[in-house]
């Protein structure tokens, strides 16, 4: 960063600017030579493909509707017409079980769950609700978090003490606990999230979006008014003031360019829980509802098939843990790009 | 009552049940009933001898949660009331034997079942004498009055003794009933005065609410503390997050064996926390002797109860009891006689039973009354085909043509169930069914604990239109259901105990409701008409989707023994013994 003197320089001709590498550009080269962050990338690229494409497997491959139950139904397997749910053998003929993973894409690949629904139709489309919300929830929340960071950072004093004692409000709640609170109080009473003119229907993908966004904002919010503190006081912002420039471009044009490199590095990490924890309210019945499902409700509707039918439980369990784990490293290459002194620090 | 019962609520209605086939043991089972029941207060019965032999043991129960607040005046739930048939006693009893015999009342701490007089408002129970409570206490007239006073004063289901005279003016904060429940003391005689002739008294008394405790006990909620009681087993200790210990009362005699036999087992330990799966396993493996029957085995360990290796350990009996939904009266769709017979027409019923567990599990209904109960006579109009006796298949396009005659295609639908996995897949076939008929339908899915007093609540109306419920006999009475669940006095406004969910109010059926009750002690047979016509005609005027009749199982270790299962307690656990 240029000091003030040569800041000075430049800005009256006194002394031509040099033209240095793009920061930008050097943190992409780092993550593109970063062989594993970029395995990790195009692994979490194939698993968004791949749950995109839900409607084309489920209607062109697989000719299900998988939201529909079929219990009645009847599939292909070997040739043979077989019932979709198996009754019980043995005298009591208890239970009706459904069928097991045939491992033909077109005739219930991974076996079908409890109400005879595809399995691996029900995994993309649960996917693509658990990508949407992991994404949205983490984005909003980075973007929440980060313009009161900005705000209590820059401006100090009362506003900072306001606004970081609210954030301490939500932070000595658990988390899971304080999600479980707000999801179960706006499934249950109010029938989804009413603010003025704004209505979420309770089976909307944005309730869980947007309770998930809630609780994980003093979470970044941190480190991220942290970096803003740090800035706040530099040189070229007081120069900027100096220059006559206004609060709102001093946030947007000075500070924000300066703190955002840690909000890219949180975000993947930030997807990363926010699809975990998707998944755990979800499983807790608070997080997704029918009709839509989420890798967390087919792993609740799986658990009772645990012992017959394990891959309506495995299958949803992995693409979690393959999900998670591209973004954590992905999140751990974006990190040593964007700031090569920690990696430089770790590595010494 | 609910399926998962541990919650204490208020319209929570108890789980009981009854088998309706007639086995050669229920039938020596109602021979001793008939033998004993007759008033007699003999301290010997034939099972006494065969008993010797078995007595002793701990006998291990495993359920996945406790059972809310433990004050028998409270507690509304089949897991205690299956522990507190043998640790108390009321005036009356249903029969602790094997089949349908159990459905008979018998005498229990009275003598003899007694005729009523002034007008069928009259009671006059004798007391038996020399029984002594648990902790030594000797039972007298008056500590009924106290029992039946805390039916009021502890917050709880009231509404089985509210025609006591002065019940109605009874209270949390004070209740005096001393001219409704009129003890003697010195002649050993209880006056029960009622306000109204109440053909069904007896089967009450029977329940655990007016099971006798000491009159020193507080008229308050006494908590996870049990009052004593003067049954074979006492309360040692009850903790809802470990376990429930009883052991045996040593002041215990046996007075009426029919009523209240002598237990094998010396000690009865339930233990609370496990996962189902785990309560299998374990009992399968012989670490303990019970699954908690009210416990849903996943679906997954059903076919693995099926191997023939099991085949002695698992239990399967028919309840009596409804799975239904309830459809909302109060609003469009469903405030229109030919939408609700057109969802009729549409339930899949095949799929409800295949989600339950399949047809060894449940049976397909289209009425109230379960099979079995009295008064019951096979009925369903809602099925495709000539027959109008028992469900097939849906009749889609009968449903599709009474839609389009209501003018409610396309209207929204919300479908209130609860998140469990049965509750949550039953939603979402409705929602299939529904929409197959033109409605615009979506689930709203809420935890067991509150979903049956939202549903139940008229200030929650607007947000529902169809609600899914269960269930589950008191005591064999087609009033039970037909005019606790769909008579116009129970329908109460902003009230969490409201069991008539769909506040379905029919003028013309109340009148016959409220003959049929009249003629239940003056001309039976005209009663037992009667109440097969009202479920008919409720049948008819569609309140309900009526799914199917759950039965239950039961899983128990190898070295249990003498297995009995009783219609309105189910398994008889004190009468099993370990080997």
């Amino acid at each position: 960063m240029a000091t003030l003197l040569e800041q000075v320089e430049v800005d009256t001709g006194l002394r031509p600017a040099i033209a240095g590498p793009n920061p930008w550009a050097l943190a992409a080269r780092r993550l593109w030579r970063n062989r594993i962050a970029m395995a990790s990338l195009v692994l979490f690229l194939l698993i968004v493909v791949l749950c995109l494409a839900a409607p084309l497997y489920a209607h062109d491959v697989a000719h299900v509707d998988p939201f529909l139950p079929n219990l009645n139904g009847h599939t292909v397997v070997n040739g043979k017409v077989v019932p979709v749910m198996q009754r019980g053998g043995g005298v009591l003929k208890l239970g009706e079980t459904p069928i097991g993973p045939t491992w033909d894409p077109s005739h219930y690949f991974l076996g079908a769950d409890s109400t005879g629904r595809d399995a691996a139709a029900l995994l993309l489309y649960g996917g693509r609700s658990s990508l949407l919300i992991g994404i949205g929830s983490a984005v909003l929340c980075c973007l929440a978090a980060t313009v009161i960071a900005l705000i209590a950072g820059f401006f100090g004093g009362v506003t900072d003490s306001l606004l970081s004692r609210l954030m301490d409000v939500i932070w000595a709640f658990p988390v899971f606990l304080l999600a479980i609170c707000i999801g179960t109080e706006l499934l249950t009473h109010t029938n989804g999230f009413q603010f003025g003119p704004l209505h979420v229907d309770a089976s909307s993908l944005w309730l869980p979006t947007l309770i998930i966004a809630f609780i994980y904002i003093p979470y970044v919010y941190r480190p991220v008014r942290g970096q803003v503190l740090s800035v706040v006081n530099k040189e070229f912002v007081e120069a900027s003031t100096a220059q006559g420039a206004g609060n709102l471009r001093l946030i947007f044009s000075e500070i924000l360019p300066n703190v955002v490199s840690t909000v890219i590095v949180l975000l993947p990490l930030m997807i990363a829980t926010t699809i975990l924890t998707e998944a755990a309210l979800s499983f807790l019945g608070v997080g997704v509802q029918p009709p839509n499902v989420s890798w967390g409700t087919i792993i609740q509707d799986g658990t009772d098939l645990v012992y017959t039918r394990p891959w309506v439980t495995i299958a949803p369990g992995l693409m979690i843990l393959l999900t998670v784990l591209s973004l954590n490293v992905l999140g751990d290459g974006v990190r040593d790009a964007l700031d090569p002194r920690a990696k430089l620090r770790v590595e010494g | 009552m609910k399926r998962i019962p541990p919650m204490p609520t208020i319209a929570a209605r108890h789980r009981a049940r009854r088998v309706y086939t007639l086995s050669t043991g229920a039938v020596v089972a109602a021979l001793v009933v008939v033998a004993a029941g007759c008033g007699s207060s003999s301290s010997s019965s034939p099972g006494q001898a065969a008993q010797a032999g078995h007595k002793g043991g701990t006998f291990t129960i495993l359920a996945n949660a406790g059972f809310g607040q433990a004050d028998p005046a409270q507690n509304y739930t089949a897991e205690e009331w299956q522990l507190l048939i043998d640790t108390h006693d009321g005036l009356t009893g249903f029969a602790k034997v094997n089949g349908t015999a159990g459905n008979k009342i018998v005498p229990d701490l009275a003598t003899s079942i007694p005729v009523p007089t002034n007008g069928g408002k009259t009671y006059v129970f004798h007391i038996r004498r020399g029984i002594k409570f648990s902790n030594g206490q000797t039972l007298k007239p008056s500590d009924f009055v106290k029992t039946f006073e805390r039916q009021f004063t502890v917050p709880g289901p009231t509404s089985f003794y509210s025609g006591i005279v002065g019940a109605s003016k009874c209270s949390t904060k004070g209740c005096n009933l001393s001219k409704g429940v009129v003890a003697n003391d010195s002649a050993y005689t209880l006056t029960i005065n009622l306000t109204a002739p109440d053909p069904e008294l007896m089967d009450q008394l029977a329940l655990p609410f007016a099971f006798a405790v000491p009159a020193s006990t507080s008229p308050k909620l006494t908590g996870n503390n049990v009052p004593p009681g003067t049954g074979p087993y006492m309360w040692q200790s009850y903790n809802p997050n470990t376990e429930s210990v009883l052991v045996r009362n040593p002041y215990f005699h046996v007075w009426n064996a029919a009523a209240q036999p002598a237990g094998y087992p010396d000690k009865i330990v339930e233990k609370y926390g496990l996962q189902v799966s785990d309560e299998v396993t374990q009992v399968l493996n012989g670490g303990a002797n019970e699954v908690y029957d009210n416990d849903p085995i996943p679906s997954d360990q059903l076919s693995t109860l099926n191997s023939p290796q099991y085949a002695g350990q698992v239990h399967v009996n028919t309840l009596l009891a409804d799975y239904y939904y309830a459809l909302n009266t109060r609003r469009p769709p469903f405030n229109n006689l030919q939408a609700r017979q057109a969802i009729n027409y549409a339930a899949n019923r095949t799929a409800y039973v295949k989600i339950f567990g399949g047809p060894s599990l449940a049976v397909p209904t289209c009425q109230v009354l379960p099979p079995g109960f009295p008064s019951y006579s096979p009925y369903c109009p809602y099925t495709s085909g000539t027959g109008h006796t028992k469900w097939t298949a849906p009749d889609l396009a009968k449903a599709k043509q009474l839609v389009q005659q209501s003018g409610t295609a396309g209207m929204k639908v919300v479908v209130d169930a609860t998140t469990d996995q049965v509750g949550k897949a039953l939603a979402e076939q409705m929602v299939s069914d529904l929409n197959s008929i033109g409605y615009k339908a979506s689930t709203q899915l809420l935890s067991s604990s509150v979903q049956y007093n939202f549903v139940q609540n008229s200030s929650n109306s607007g947000k529902w239109n169809v609600a899914y419920s269960q269930w589950f006999q008191d005591y064999p009475a087609a009033s039970d259901f037909l005019n606790v669940l769909l008579g116009c006095g129970t329908i109460h406004p902003n009230s969490d105990a409201s069991p008539n969910i769909a506040a379905f109010c029919q003028q013309n059926i109340e009148s016959q409701i409220n003959q049929a009750e009249a003629d239940a002690t003056t001309n039976p047979p005209e009663a037992a008409r009667l109440w097969t016509q009202i479920d008919q005609e409720d049948t008819n005027a569609a309140p309900w989707v009526d799914m199917f009749n759950p039965k239950q199982i039961d899983v128990l270790s190898k070295n249990v023994h003498g297995y009995k299962w009783n219609p309105v307690w189910n398994i008889m656990i004190d009468q099993l013994w370990l080997s």
